[in-house]
C-alpha cells in the first residue's frame, strides 16, 4: 500500500515538474528577449563551483561572506596569501588588485596575472582575456575549508572514539557506540567480503576513504555549505588514489589477465589488450564521474526547486510564488532526505568498488 | 564556459584534498582505526574466551557430580558391608552367647547333677548306714528270737556265710 502511494507521489512530482518546465520553456520561447524572467542557472551554477569566499547570504559589502585566503602560484613564485576581500565581492573584471609586483584581475571566479607591465584588462569581443595568464590557485577555497571542517569533525569524532576504546575495556558507550558499528560494517561487509584474507592492509585506507567521502557529502548538504564531493578535483583525487592502490597492488594473474587475457585467440591480442588497458582507467574513471554526478545532481535538484519560487515571481507575480513557495519547501525537504540517503549510498558504493576492484587486483588463482 | 568549468578539475584542489585525505588517512590510522579495531577484536576473543571457559567449568561440574556419584556409591557400599558385617557380628555374638550359656547351663546341670549324685550317695550311704543299723537292730532282735534254738542258729550261719561268699 505504502509502495504504491509512494509511486503515486513520484508520479505526482514527474508530472508536476514536467508541467513547470515546459510552461517555463514557452514562457521563455515566448518572451525569450524579455530580460525580468529570472534565469536560474547562474545561480545554481555559482552555488555548485568553488569560490574564493564563503558566501552565505545578503549581496555586495553587506552580505555575510567569509574571505578566504587566496594562494597563487605563478612562473614567477608564489603571491599571496592575501584575503578574497581584496576583490571586494566585485563581478567587475575590471578591477586590478595589486599584490607586490602583481596585477591580478578576477573574471569568471577565476583570478587572472596581467602581463608584466600590463595596467588594465583588456578584452576581445567575446570576453576573452588578451593580457593575463593563469596562475595556479592554491587558495584556500570554499570547498578547501570545507574540506578542513569534515577533517575536523572527522578527527573530533573518531578522536575521542579512538581514545574511548583504547581506554574502556568493556562494551562501547555514547559516540564510540554510534561509529563501531560503522566501521565494523565497513569491515565486514564491504571490505572483508571483497579484498580477503589480505584486507586488514588496505582497511585504515578504506576506512578512510568511506568516512571521508561520507563526512563530505553531510558536510555538503548544510544550508550554506559547498558542493564539494560534487566537485571534479576531488573526485579525481579518490578515483586516482583508486587507480594507484589497485594496480600497485595488482598481482601477477591481474597483469596477466590485461596483457594475455586467457582463452583469448592469438588474433583478438590487439584488440583485447587495448581494451584491457582502456579498463584499468575506466574502472576509476567511473567512479569519479559516479561521486561527482550524483552530488552534483542533488545540489542541483535542490537548488532548482528553491529556484521554481523566484521564477514565479519574475514571470506569475508575488501571489504565485507564495502559493508556491510551500509545494516547493515540502519538496526541497523531501530532496534532503533523498540526499541523506545519497551521502551514504555514495560513499558505500564509492567503498564497495575500490574494494572491489583490490580484490579482483589481489586474488590468488590456484 | 560555467558548464565547462564545472568539469575541469582544479590543480590547487586537487593538491587540498591529496594533502587532506593523506593527513586523515594518518591521523585516522593511528589515532581512530587501530585502537577502535583493536577493542572490537579484544572483545571478541575476551567473549569467546569466556564462554569456553564457562563450558570448560560445566565439563567440570559434571565430572565432579559424576565424581560425587561415585563417592556416594562408594560410601553406600561401604555402609552395606559395615551393616552386614555388623550383622555377622551380632549374629556370631549371639550364638557364641548363646552357646555359652548352653554350655555352662550345661556345665551347672552337670555339676548340679553331680552334686544330686554326690547327695544321694551320701543321703545312701547314710540310709544304708541307717538301714544296716536298723538292720542289726532288727537282727539283733530277730537273732535273739531266732537264736532261741540252735536249729535257727546253725541255719543263720549258714546263709550268712552263703551271702558273704557271694
Amino acid at each position: 500500500m505504502s509502495s504504491f502511494s509512494l509511486k503515486n507521489f513520484f508520479t505526482f512530482l514527474a508530472l508536476f515538474l514536467a508541467s513547470l518546465i515546459q510552461a517555463s520553456a514557452s514562457q521563455t520561447s515566448q518572451e525569450s528577449l524579455d530580460k525580468t524572467t529570472y534565469n536560474p542557472v547562474p545561480a545554481i551554477m555559482h552555488h555548485i563551483s568553488d569560490s574564493h569566499e564563503w558566501h552565505f547570504w545578503g549581496e555586495g559589502e553587506g552580505s555575510a561572506t567569509i574571505h578566504l585566503p587566496v594562494i597563487l602560484w605563478s612562473k614567477d613564485g608564489l603571491i599571496g596569501p592575501f584575503f578574497s576581500s581584496k576583490f571586494h565581492h566585485n563581478n567587475d573584471d575590471h578591477l586590478v588588485v595589486k599584490i607586490g609586483a602583481h596585477n591580478l584581475v578576477k573574471v569568471h571566479g577565476k583570478i587572472y596575472k596581467l602581463n608584466d607591465g600590463q595596467q588594465h584588462a583588456t578584452f576581445d569581443s567575446e570576453h576573452h582575456l588578451l593580457n593575463a595568464t593563469l596562475p595556479i590557485d592554491f587558495s584556500i577555497t570554499k570547498n578547501v575549508a570545507s574540506m578542513f571542517l569534515a577533517l575536523f569533525f572527522l578527527l573530533l569524532f573518531f578522536g575521542i572514539s579512538g581514545y574511548k576504546a583504547k581506554r574502556n575495556k568493556v562494551a562501547p558507550s555514547g559516540l564510540l557506540s554510534f561509529l563501531e558499528p560503522l566501521v565494523l560494517f565497513v569491515r565486514d561487509d564491504i571490505v572483508k567480503p571483497n579484498i580477503g584474507k589480505n584486507y586488514q592492509k588496505y582497511l585504515p585506507y578504506l576506512l578512510t576513504l568511506f568516512f571521508f567521502i561520507l563526512m563530505n557529502n553531510l558536510v555538503g548538504l548544510l544550508p550554506g555549505s559547498a558542493n564539494v564531493t560534487g566537485n571534479i578535483a576531488i573526485t579525481l583525487v579518490l578515483s586516482s588514489i583508486t587507480l594507484l592502490v589497485t594496480n600497485i597492488s595488482g598481482n601477477k594473474s591481474y597483469w596477466g589477465h590485461i596483457f594475455n587475457p586467457p582463452g583469448v585467440p592469438l588474433a583478438l591480442m590487439p584488440i583485447m589488450i587495448p581494451i584491457e588497458i582502456i579498463g584499468i582507467f575506466t574502472k576509476p574513471f567511473a567512479l569519479m564521474i559516479r561521486l561527482f554526478a550524483n552530488i552534483s545532481a542533488g545540489h542541483i535538484i535542490i537548488l532548482s526547486l528553491i529556484s521554481l519560487i523566484f521564477m514565479a515571481q519574475s514571470g506569475l507575480g508575488d501571489i504565485a510564488a507564495w502559493s508556491l513557495s510551500p509545494i516547493a519547501v515540502i519538496f526541497v525537504l523531501f530532496m534532503d532526505l533523498i540526499e541523506v540517503l545519497v551521502a551514504f549510498l555514495q560513499a558505500y558504493i564509492f567503498t564497495l568498488l575500490t574494494s572491489l576492484f583490490i580484490g579482483l587486483a589481489t586474488v590468488d588463482h590456484h | 564556459m560555467d558548464s565547462m568549468q564545472l568539469v575541469t578539475p582544479e590543480i590547487g584542489l586537487m593538491f587540498w584534498t591529496v594533502v587532506i585525505f593523506v593527513l586523515l588517512l594518518v591521523i585516522l590510522k593511528k589515532f581512530a582505526w587501530k585502537p577502535i579495531l583493536k577493542s572490537v577484536d579484544d572483545r571478541n576473543s575476551s567473549i569467546t574466551e569466556a564462554l569456553s571457559a564457562a563450558e570448560k567449568a560445566k565439563a567440570e561440574m559434571e565430572h565432579l557430580s559424576a565424581n560425587n556419584e561415585k563417592i556416594l556409591q562408594d560410601a553406600r557400599l561401604e555402609r552395606d558391608s559395615i551393616i552386614k558385617e555388623a550383622r555377622a557380628i551380632k549374629e556370631n555374638t549371639i550364638s557364641e552367647a548363646k552357646n555359652k550359656a548352653s554350655s555352662e547351663a550345661e556345665k551347672i546341670i552337670l555339676s548340679a547333677k553331680a552334686q544330686i549324685n554326690n547327695e544321694k550317695m551320701k543321703a545312701m550311704t547314710e540310709l544304708k548306714n541307717e538301714i544296716a543299723d536298723i538292720s542289726i537292730q532288727m537282727a539283733e532282735k530277730i537273732i535273739k528270737s531266732e537264736l532261741k534254738d540252735v536249729k535257727s542258729q546253725k541255719k543263720l550261719i549258714e546263709e550268712t556265710l552263703k551271702n558273704q561268699m557271694n
